[in-house]
C-alpha cells in the first residue's frame, strides 16, 4: 500500500475542492476502496472521506417518494422503516449481501461504485483490461465462474457485484451528484454503471472526482418484492445471479413488473425483454419461461460460467412464481 | 482397563483454562509478541517453472521505510530445499538459495521495512524477470509413478485377495471415476513468525503443530546445531495439517533476522497462502466394487492419481477410508503420483479419510442401490471380522453399534427411500448416511511436571495446542491422577526447551501426550506415596482433594510436600505392540438429510446425526466442538470448498475468503453428536482414542448421498456445486 493523504472535509464544497487534488479518491466505509488499495489495484495519493459531508439522511420527498444520503450504510438503509414498507426488494438484497460487519460500514454511494470481484483485476500480475486497458483480459481463458453473460464484450466479461444497485434499478432510483467543477446533475440508477465495450476500465457514467450526494426512489409501487440470490453458500457470497423483482396482480393480469438481475452483467441488468414480455399476461409458468427466454436471449458465455445461462432462466421463473403465489394470496 | 480414573475431571465439560486469555486477547499469537521487529513481506513468482533471469531491488531499496531486500544474491546462507532429512518436515526448507522457481508463489524476495505498510509497498516495487519453462501441472495418469508410501503409513499398493476373480464373481458392479479438488486449510491465524538471532542462537516464535521436527527443520536449513534453536508456539489459531512443518514465514523471518542482525516478522497475508501454504492436491480416484445379488461384498479396487510438489514426498491416499471398513473377498489399491509444478501438496485435516470419507462412501451408497439393498443393510452385512486390508485383527471395533445408534436416533428407517421421491413446496429433501474410520494413531512423547513445595503443579512438554483444547485436558488428566484442582495445575507447553512430543497432527496428540503425561503422574503417585509412608500398591491409593487415602490411612499432600523440595517426575510413551499387533481405529456414523432447490439447484444440509467412538472422552465439551468441526468440514468440502488453479500459470485464482468457500454458520445445521465412550485399553494407558479428524471421515459422504437421494443425481466431481445438479 502506497502512501496517502488523508482527507476529512465537512462539506460538499471542500470535499470537491479536495477532489480536484491530483489523484484522490472519495472513501465512503472503505470495505472495497481499502483492499484494493492494499492490492494496488487502486492507487490513489489522495482520499476524500464523505463521512462527515452532511447529504442528509433520510427523508421523504415531494412525490411520496424518498430520499437517502449517500452516507447511510448499508445496514441502516436496510431496516429504515420505510424502506422496509414501501421498498422492501431494496431491504432484502441489502440484507442478503456481505455480513453484518460489512453492511455496518458500507455506505450507499460506495456500495454503488464497489468494483468488480474479477480474480483477475484483484490480481496485478495478471493481464486485466479494466485495471490496465489494453493488457488483455485474463478472465477470457481462465476459470471465470463468477463472471458475465449478457452485455460482455471481447475486452472485458466482468460483473458489478452490488446486490444493492440490482434492486434500485428495478426501483428506478435516481442518483445525484455533484461534479469536480460543482454542478448537480441526475442519474438513474439503470444508466450509471456502462458495459465495458472497448473501454471496461471505464465502470460508470460518473466523471472523475463526482460525488453521489443522496439516490431517490420514486412513490411506493405497491405489489409484491422479493429478492431472490443464488449463490455458492448460504451467507458471505457475492450472487451467482440474482433477481429483484416487483410484480403487481390485478384481475388475473399482470400489471407492474419491475425486474432487474445481478451477476450476470458488467451493470445491474434491467431485464426489459422480460418485463415487456410480461405486460398485461396471466401470471403463468409458460408466461415466465417465456419471459426469461426473451431475456436470456443474447446470453453469451464460453468458460466455465456458461451454467449461469440456464440459471439465470430458472432464477427469473423461481423469483416469478414465488412473487406471483405471494400476490395471488395476498 | 485403567481403575484409577474415575471420571471426577477427565470427561468433565471443563471450559479451556486457556479461555479467558483468548477472548480478552491477551494469549500472545505468533505475530503478537511484543518484540521490536522489522518487518518483512514476501514477493512472489509469477511462473510456476523456470528460472530468474533478473531481479531489480533498487526502486524498493530506496523506498521510505526500506532496511533491506533479500534476494537469492544476498540471503545469508541456506541448505538447499529437501537437503538435510529424508522426513518431509525436518529436511532443510532452504528458499532465496538460488534462482530456481518450482512453483507459482514461491518467494523471489523479501522486502524487509520499518511499517507493514512500507515493505508492503516496496514489495511492489521488486521487479523480477524469468525464463519461463513449461510446468509439470495437475494430474497425468499417463505420466504417474507409484508413490513412496501414502500417508498414514499405508504403502502404495495393496493385494489382497485375487481381484480378477472376485470382480468376476460379482454380480453386480460399478466402476467410478472421481476428482476431488485442490483445497486449503486456510486457518484462521495466517502463517506467522518473529525470528530473533544472538550469535549462532536463533530463536523463533511462530505458528507451529510440531516442535521438534520444526528445530530440526531450521537446524538443517541454516546448518546450525540443534541445542541452538529454541522454538515457541504457545498459541496457535488453527493449522489443520498447514502447520506441521515450518513454512516460508518462519525460514526467511529467520533469514531476515540473520542478515539485519535484528527481529524480524513476517506474516504471509491470505493471498500468499493460497499460492504458497501447504495445500490439499487434486485427486482423480477411480473406485470399482462387485457385489453378489445377496449384498456380500466381493470385490474393492481402489486406485489414485495425484500430484506431489518438487521435492516434497507426501502423497495422499483416499483408500484409506476402505482398509478397513468392509469384509470383502479381495481389497486392492495403487496410489500413484508425479512431480508437479505445484505448491506444496501436504496433509489437510484428515488427509485419506475425509475424501475416500466421501467417494468411498459414495460409492457404496450407489452399489447397494445396484443390490437393491438399504445402505444401512448393505454395510451391517459386510461387517468385517478382522482388518480387511492387513488381516490383523481390531483392537476394538463398534461401527456397528455406532451405525445403529445412529439409525434410531435419526429416524433411518421411516425415511422415503426412493430418490426423488419427498417434496416440499420446490425443494427435493434427501437422506444419506456414510460410516466414519479414522486410524488411530500413536507417536512418542515426553514429559516432566514438577509439584512445588507450595502445592502447585507444572506440567511441561513440547506438545502444542492449536485450538483443540490441549491445555484443558492435560490439566484434567493431571487433576485426575494427582486428586488435584485444575487451579493448581499450570501446563506449559510448545516450547522447546522442553521434553519432545510428537505435537499435534493427525489426530494422536490428545493420546500420545496425555499418555506421557499419565506416565509421568504415576510416577509421581509412586514418589509422593513413598513419602507418604504408604507401603502398598500405589494405584491401590485414592489421590483425591490433595489428600492420599487407602483404607483408613489418609495423608495430605500438604504434610508431604511442606519440608521438602518439592517432587519431580518424568513420564514418556511410545507406540506399544498393540499398535503393531492389531489395527488401531475410531469409529462413527452419520446420517444426515438435505434439501435441494428445484429450480436453483442449491444444497442445504438440514440436519445431522453423527455417532462417534473414539474410546474415552476426555473433554466432553472440547471432544463436542472437535466433532461439530469436522462436520462443518465435511459439508464444506462436499459441497463447497474448490480452489481453482489457473493452468495457464499454476498460480491459484480464488484466493481470499469470499471466493474460497468455506462452510459458513448458515450451511451448517443442527448437528446431533453422540458418543459412545468405550475406553480402549489397547491404544494406550487412558484409554482415548484420536478425535480430531474423526467427525470430518463421511461426512462429506453422507451429504452427497442424501444429495443423491433428493436428486437422483450422483456427482462425480467434487465439489457438488449448484451448476453440477442443473
Ligand atoms: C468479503 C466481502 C463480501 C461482500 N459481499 C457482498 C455481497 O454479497 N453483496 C454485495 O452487494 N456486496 C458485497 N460486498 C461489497 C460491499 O457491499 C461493498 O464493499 C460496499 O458496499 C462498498 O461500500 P463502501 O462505503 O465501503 O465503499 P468504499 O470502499 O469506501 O468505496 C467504494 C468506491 O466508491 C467510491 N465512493 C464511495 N463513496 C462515494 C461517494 N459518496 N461519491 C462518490 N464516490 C464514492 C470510492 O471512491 C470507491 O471507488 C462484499 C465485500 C466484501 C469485502
Ligand atoms: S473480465 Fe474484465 S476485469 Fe476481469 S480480467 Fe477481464 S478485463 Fe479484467
Amino acid at each position: 500500500m502506497k502512501p496517502i493523504e488523508y482527507i476529512r472535509p465537512d462539506s460538499a464544497d471542500a470535499a470537491l475542492d479536495a477532489i480536484r487534488a491530483e489523484n484522490a479518491k472519495f472513501i465512503g466505509g472503505g470495505t472495497n476502496l481499502l483492499d484494493l488499495m492494499k492490492l494496488e489495484v487502486e492507487t490513489p495519493d489522495a482520499l476524500v472521506d464523505v463521512h462527515r459531508l452532511d447529504m442528509g439522511g433520510f427523508s421523504d420527498t415531494d412525490g411520496n417518494g424518498l430520499r437517502i444520503g449517500a452516507e447511510v450504510t448499508n445496514t441502516t438503509l436496510a431496516n429504515n422503516s420505510r424502506v422496509r414498507k414501501d421498498y422492501r426488494v431494496l431491504s432484502e438484497a441489502l440484507l442478503s449481501g456481505a455480513t453484518v460487519q460489512l453492511r455496518n460500514r458500507a455506505t450507499t454511494g460506495g456500495n454503488f461504485l464497489q468494483r468488480t470481484r474479477c480474480y483477475y483485476f484483484m490480481d496485478t500480475t495478471r493481464p486485466c483490461n479494466k485495471r490496465e486497458p489494453g493488457s488483455g483480459c485474463a478472465a477470457l481463458n481462465g476459470p471465470s465462474r463468477i463472471h458475465a453473460i449478457l452485455g460482455t464484450s471481447a475486452h472485458c466479461i466482468a460483473t458489478h457485484p452490488s446486490d444493492m444497485a440490482v434492486a434500485m434499478a428495478a426501483l428506478d432510483a435516481k442518483i445525484h451528484t455533484r461534479k469536480a467543477d460543482g454542478a448537480s446533475r441526475t442519474v438513474a440508477a439503470t444508466e450509471l454503471h456502462r458495459l465495458p465495450g472497448d473501454t471496461p476500465q471505464i465502470d460508470t457514467v460518473l466523471e472523475d472526482g463526482e460525488l453521489i450526494e443522496a439516490v431517490t426512489l420514486p412513490a411506493p409501487l405497491g405489489g409484491t418484492h422479493l429478492y431472490r440470490k443464488v449463490r455458492d453458500r448460504s451467507s458471505y457470497a457475492f450472487a451467482l445471479v440474482s433477481a429483484a423483482i416487483v410484480l403487481r396482480i390485478a384481475d388475473g393480469k399482470i400489471e407492474t413488473t419491475r425486474l432487474a438481475l445481478g451477476g450476470v452483467a458488467h451493470k445491474p441488468w434491467r431485464a426489459e425483454k422480460a418485463e415487456a414480455r410480461l405486460a398485461g399476461q396471466a401470471p403463468t409458468e409458460e408466461n415466465f419461461q417465456a419471459a426469461a427466454e426473451a431475456e436470456l436471449a443474447d446470453a453469451r458465455a464460453e468458460g466455465s460460467h456458461a451454467f449461469k445461462i440456464e440459471l439465470a432462466k430458472r432464477t427469473i421463473v423461481a423469483a416469478l412464481r414465488e412473487a406471483a403465489d405471494r400476490e395471488n394470496a395476498a | 482397563m485403567n481403575d484409577i480414573i474415575k471420571g471426577k475431571w477427565i470427561g468433565k465439560p471443563l471450559d479451556r483454562v486457556d479461555g479467558p486469555l483468548k477472548v480478552s486477547g491477551a494469549a500472545t499469537y505468533a505475530a503478537e509478541h511484543d518484540i521490536d521487529a522489522a518487518i518483512g513481506f514476501i514477493v512472489e513468482a509469477t511462473i510456476a517453472k523456470g528460472t530468474i533471469a533478473s531481479i531489480e531491488t533498487a526502486n524498493a531499496e530506496a523506498a521510505k521505510g526500506v532496511i533491506a531486500v533479500l534476494t537469492y544474491e544476498n540471503a545469508p546462507k541456506m541448505a538447499p530445499w529437501g537437503d538435510g532429512a529424508d522426513d518431509r518436515f525436518e529436511q532443510s526448507h532452504g528458499v532465496l538459495v538460488d534462482g530456481t522457481i518450482r512453483h507459482y508463489g514461491q518467494p523471489v524476495a523479501l522486502v524487509i521495512a520499518e511499517t507493514l505498510e512500507q515493505a508492503r509497498h516496496a514489495a511492489s516495487l521488486v521487479a523480477v524477470t524469468y525464463d519461463e519453462q513449461a510446468p509439470a501441472l495437475g494430474v497425468d495418469r499417463a505420466d504417474s509413478e507409484l508413490a513412496e508410501g501414502l500417508d498414514g503409513g499405508f504403502e502404495p499398493t495393496n493385494r489382497r485377495g485375487d481381484f480378477d476373480r472376485a470382480w468376476a464373481e460379482s454380480d453386480l458392479t460399478v466402476d467410478l471415476n472421481y476428482t476431488t479438488p485442490h483445497m486449503i486449510p486456510a486457518a484462521m491465524e495466517p502463517h506467522s513468525a518473529i525470528a530473533e538471532w544472538d550469535g549462532e542462537r536463533l530463536t523463533v516464535r511462530n505458528s507451529l503443530q510440531v516442535i521438534a521436527s520444526g528445530v530440526a527443520c531450521l537446524a538443517n536449513t541454516f546448518g546450525i546445531d540443534e541445542e541452538n534453536i529454541r522454538v515457541l508456539s504457545p498459541y496457535i489459531g488453527g493449522g489443520f495439517g498447514s502447520k506441521l512443518g515450518q513454512h516460508y514465514d518462519t525460514i526467511l523471518a529467520a533469514a531476515g533476522a540473520k542478515k539485519l542482525n535484528r527481529p524480524v516478522k513476517v506474516v504471509q497475508t491470505r493471498r500468499n497462502l493460497f499460492h504458497a501454504g501447504p495445500h490439499r492436491a487434486r485427486i482423480e480416484q477411480r473406485i470399482r466394487l462387485g457385489a453378489t445379488r445377496d449384498g456380500t461384498l466381493k470385490a474393492v479396487n481402489f486406485e489414485t492419481w495425484s500430484t506431489q510438489a518438487i521435492g516434497y514426498f507426501y502423497t495422499e491416499g483416499p483408500m484409506a477410508s476402505a482398509a478397513s471398513a468392509y469384509r470383502c473377498d479381495a481389497l486392492h489399491w495403487t496410489g500413484k503420483t508425479r512431480q508437479a509444478n505445484e505448491t506444496l501438496n501436504d496433509s489437510m485435516r484428515a488427509p485419506g479419510e475425509a475424501l475416500g470419507g466421501v467417494t468411498f462412501e459414495a460409492a457404496i451408497d450407489e452399489l447397494a442401490e445396484k443390490v437393491g439393498m438399504d445402505p444401512l443393510e448393505f454395510r451391517l452385512k459386510n461387517e468385517p471380522t478382522e482388518d480387511p486390508a492387513s488381516g490383523k485383527p481390531f483392537a476394538t471395533r463398534d461401527l456397528v453399534e455406532c451405525m445403529k445408534r445412529g439409525a434410531d436416533e435419526f429416524g433411518w428407517a421411516d425415511r422415503p427411500k426412493e430418490p426423488r421421491s419427498r417434496r416440499e413446496g420446490r425443494k427435493l429433501i434427501g437422506y444419506g448416511m456414510a460410516s466414519a474410520i479414522r486410524g488411530n494413531m500413536m507417536q512418542e512423547g515426553s514429559c516432566r511436571i514438577d509439584l512445588s513445595a507450595g502445592g502447585h503443579l507444572t506440567v511441561k512438554m513440547d506438545m502444542t495446542d492449536i485450538g483443540t483444547g490441549t491445555y484443558t485436558i492435560l490439566t484434567q488428566i493431571a487433576a485426575e491422577a494427582l486428586g488435584l484442582h485444575p487451579d493448581d495445575i499450570t501446563v506449559d507447553l510448545a516450547d522447546s526447551d522442553n521434553p519432545a512430543t510428537a505435537g499435534s497432527g493427525g489426530s494422536f496428540g490428545a493420546g500420545t501426550s496425555g499418555s506421557a503425561l499419565w506416565n509421568a503422574c504415576i510416577a509421581l503417585r509412586e514418589k509422593l506415596a513413598r513419602a507418604g509412608g504408604f507401603n502398598i500398591d500405589p494405584d491401590e491409593i485414592d489421590f483425591d482433594e490433595g489428600t492420599m487415602q487407602a483404607g483408613d490411612r489418609a495423608v495430605a499432600l500438604a504434610d508431604v510436600l511442606k519440608d521438602s523440595d518439592g517432587f519431580s517426575a518424568e513420564g514418556s510413551i511410545k507406540p506399544g505392540e498393540e499398535h503393531e499387533d492389531y489395527v488401531q481405529n475410531s469409529y462413527g456414523a452419520h446420517f444426515c438429510e438435505v434439501a435441494v432447490d428445484m429450480d436453483s439447484c442449491e444444497i442445504e444440509v438440514r440436519r445431522f446425526v453423527s455417532v462417534f467412538s473414539a474410546g474415552r472422552i476426555l473433554n466432553r465439551k472440547t471432544a463436542h466442538s472437535q466433532c461439530l468441526g469436522g462436520l462443518v468440514w465435511g459439508i464444506g468440502g462436499a459441497i463447497r470448498e474448490e480452489l481453482w488453479m489457473d493452468e495457464r500459470t499454476g498460480g491459484y485464482v480464488n484466493r481470499d475468503l469470499a471466493e474460497y468457500h468455506v462452510a459458513v454458520n448458515r450451511d451448517v445445521p443442527k448437528c446431533d453428536i453422540i458418543f459412545l465412550e468405550n475406553p480402549d485399553p489397547k491404544s494406550n494407558p487412558i484409554g482415548t482414542k484420536g478425535i480430531g479428524e474423526l467427525a470430518l471421515c463421511g461426512a462429506g459422504g453422507a451429504v452427497v448421498n442424501a444429495i443423491y437421494n433428493a436428486t437422483g443425481k450422483r456427482v462425480y466431481d467434487l465439489p457438488v456445486t449448484l451448476d453440477k445438479l442443473l
